[in-house]
């Protein structure tokens, strides 16, 4: 169950491996998760993230594949995440992504469909599954790992961004039909993070670290807020940011 | 049966459930029988022990009745009989509760439930100690239960949080009263130190007594508070002796406070104010049963006060020679800068039998805090720590975020319990959000 501060203690962390999901896992274990449940597909990845989650003190950590190439596989993962976490599953992460490269995949209709399957088809399919199951529950909460990127679509990442802002509203949606179940969502918009998926990139304003996501994250879960925006400056910055006129916001993205 | 969302006193934690309310024994037993369950009273617990996502909520509420009261005060009350509806009738004819918490909106059910103590817990004990049987209807039956029937069962209720059967009836000893005032002295200190040191040197001369401290306050004056004490006035101790019952509350809070409201510096001066006004010192006041036990009744829904986020209250025990941890207590609070209304300190007398009751002799301290600070699930979890360490514990009426770990090491016969609730509940039928939480059986 969830304390009063929205502490978790079973938790499922759908891309457990990626650098944020760490960070978040550990800060949920060092509170009061002792049950985690992580699903990736990098193996030696996802052991490492399940010997730091025993190592931070849960008591019952368990790893599955994941494959978000292949949004048919999503439900039976979903299925085997929720069965190893043997009781009721209080929070469930989406932090499946990946950020691509803009230049290239955006020629290849191949890498297009993967960009779309891994951040948008996989994450909703699985969405579905989990919904289902939480509220068969009557309880539970989920936190989908969105980006600021969604808020504006740039013209050098609108893969990534595209599909993200998809995720995002369809998201809202998700949210407001749960509304009155006892089953809730919040999603999180990181701005620019220092992850091996950024690593070598020249850093924007107001990138911070993973640790300060989680940070963020777990006040965040101690509230009731829809959005949670990392660091939570970025609400007010990307407010003006949208309404920026195109030439203008242009000029300021693609530096 | 309709779904509502439910949550403790604190207002955190919502969780949705069916909510039904059963007036027999065979009703209940039909619940039991169905699925896992919890019974429910005023929700004036502070956490989640009256709620269970997904599953079914037993409000307690239709079973009443209060039967007459003997001449020796023994009386029969269903368990949803509030304290209130019980004195409204009692107090016309003489007759007191033996114990009352600081509100008078719980039930005899909940009461019994968290075995709820009073400002004369150094003299009288807690409700159990009052209590001469009950009924209880258990997954595999229902029971007549008393220190000499189905002891193990009757002990296991007592502060078991609703989680070894539902109660459907209790009687109880009332305590004789000549007049509905009380009699009260009171004292301000500048300091923790002082407010302890009374209360060891005089508390045995009081039937009741209770400190308010101050946390917010640092250095010389950390932890400066009023002691108020007294004893029911007899009817030759006041001009105009009267007996009558404690009127409803004159002010509702009607909508959520921002969020925010309470902060530190508005209770720094809340607190400020509270201190200012008391008397330095004043012997033999009058006061109304109202105003000397139940203070906070005045305003209805007065917990809406810390906005949506809600609040909770720490309240945890430790034996005499740990005392030191009070003070550590308020200072951690006081330097961490998380805001607390006026603590409340009250001195315990002997436990009781109940494997699950809070009281042990010593010290007990209790602090209101809003859920906002970053730091304060970290400071609660370090508090937990020096609870431990003094072998006290923390008290589960009020409890929403204790870890099932501690609880397990600060209720040394936690076991007992579990295995009554096993004998009862073979097939974890009773659970509830706090029994989720903290392991005690369900899922
Ligand atoms: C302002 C205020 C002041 C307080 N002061 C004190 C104090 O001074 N001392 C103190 O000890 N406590 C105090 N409390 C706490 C309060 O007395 C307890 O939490 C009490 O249990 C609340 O009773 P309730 O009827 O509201 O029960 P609920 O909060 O609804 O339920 C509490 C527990 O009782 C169980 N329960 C309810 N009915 C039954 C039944 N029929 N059979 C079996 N189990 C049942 C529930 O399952 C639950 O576990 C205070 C609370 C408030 C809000």
């Amino acid at each position: 169950m969830d304390n009063a501060f929205g502490q978790p203690q079973r938790v499922i962390v759908l891309g457990g491996t990626s650098d944020i999901a760490r960070a978040i896992t550990k800060k949920l274990v060092d509170a009061r998760a002792h049950t985690v449940i992580l699903a990736g597909r990098d193996v030696a990845r996802l052991d490492q993230a399940a010997a730091e989650a025993r190592e931070f003190g849960a008591t019952t950590v368990a790893t599955t594949a994941l494959d978000a190439e292949d949004p048919a596989s999503a439900t039976a993962t979903v299925a085997r995440a929720f069965e190893a976490a043997g009781g009721s599953v209080d929070l469930v992460i989406i932090a499946v992504g990946l950020l691509g490269d803009q230049t290239a995949d955006e020629v290849s209709p191949e890498a297009t469909l993967r960009m779309m399957s891994v951040n948008f088809t996989w994450p909703v399919v699985a969405l579905t599954e989990i919904r289902n199951r939480l509220l068969a529950q009557g309880s539970g909460r989920i936190l989908v790992i969105s980006s600021v990127g969604a808020i504006r679509v740039r013209r050098t990442a609108y893969l990534y961004g595209g599909a993200k802002a998809g995720l995002d509203r369809l998201c809202d949606g998700l949210a407001d039909s749960l509304e009155g179940s006892g089953v809730s969502l919040q999603i999180l918009r990181p701005g620019a993070v220092r992850t091996r998926m950024t690593e070598g990139l020249p850093e924007v304003p107001f990138t911070t670290g993973p640790n300060e996501v989680a940070e963020y994250v777990m006040t965040g879960l101690g509230g009731q807020q829809r959005v949670i925006w990392s660091p939570p400056l970025l609400k007010y910055v990307y407010f003006i940011l949208r309404h920026l006129p195109k030439a203008l916001w242009r000029k300021i993205m693609e530096r | 049966m309709t779904r509502r969302q439910l949550t403790g006193w604190g207002r955190t934690m919502a969780s949705y459930a069916e909510v039904l309310s059963p007036n027999s024994e065979e009703a209940i037993a039909r619940a039991l029988e169905a699925g896992p369950a919890i019974a429910r009273g005023l929700g004036r617990s502070y956490g989640d022990p009256a709620q269970l996502s997904g599953g079914v909520v037993l409000t307690n509420r239709d079973l009443g009745g209060i039967g007459p009261i003997a001449s020796d005060g023994s009386v029969t009350v269903g368990a949803g009989v509030s304290i209130d509806e019980l004195l409204t009738l009692a107090i016309p004819q003489g007759w007191f509760v033996p114990v009352t918490p600081g509100t008078r909106q719980v039930t005899f059910g909940g009461a019994i439930a968290a075995d709820v103590h009073g400002k004369n817990h150094h003299r009288d004990g807690s409700i159990g100690d009052h209590v001469t049987s009950m009924r209880i209807v258990t997954p595999i039956g229902a029971f007549d239960t008393s220190p000499s029937e189905h002891a193990e069962l009757f002990w296991a209720t007592i502060g078991g949080m609703g989680l070894t059967g539902v109660i459907t009836s209790l009687t109880l000893r009332l305590i004789k009263i000549e007049t509905d005032r009380v009699l009260v002295d009171t004292t301000r200190f500048a300091n923790l130190d002082g407010v302890m040191a009374a209360m060891v040197e005089g508390d045995d001369r009081y039937r009741y007594s209770v400190a308010w401290v101050d946390c917010m306050t640092k250095g010389a004056s950390m932890g400066r508070g009023i002691l108020t004490r007294g004893d029911h006035a007899r009817a030759s101790d006041v001009s105009d002796a009267a007996l009558v019952a404690p009127k409803g509350a004159r002010l509702t809070i009607p909508v959520d406070a921002p969020s925010g409201l309470l902060n530190p510096l508005s209770i720094r001066l809340f607190n400020e104010a509270w201190f200012r006004y008391a008397p330095r010192s004043r012997q033999g006041e009058e006061q109304s049963i109202g105003s000397f036990f139940h203070p906070l009744d005045g305003v209805n829904d007065w917990n809406r006060l810390y906005g949506r986020r809600g609040f909770v209250q720490y309240q945890f025990a430790v034996a005499d020679a740990y005392g030191d941890v009070v003070v550590r207590a308020i200072e951690r609070l006081s330097s961490s800068g998380v805001p607390s209304f006026l603590a409340v300190l009250k001195r315990f007398g002997p436990a009781n039998h109940g494997p699950l009751s809070f009281p042990m002799a010593g010290w007990t301290l209790a602090l209101d805090l809003p859920v906002g600070p970053a730091t304060l699930p970290t400071v609660l979890d370090d508090l937990d720590e020096m609870v431990l360490a003094a072998q006290g514990r923390v008290y589960l009426a009020k409890d929403a975020r204790l870890r099932p770990d501690v609880l397990r090491s600060m209720y040394p016969r936690l076991g007992d319990f579990l295995a009554v609730k096993q004998q009862y509940d073979p097939h974890h039928r009773l659970t509830s959000d706090l029994a989720r939480r903290l392991n005690l059986g369900g899922n």
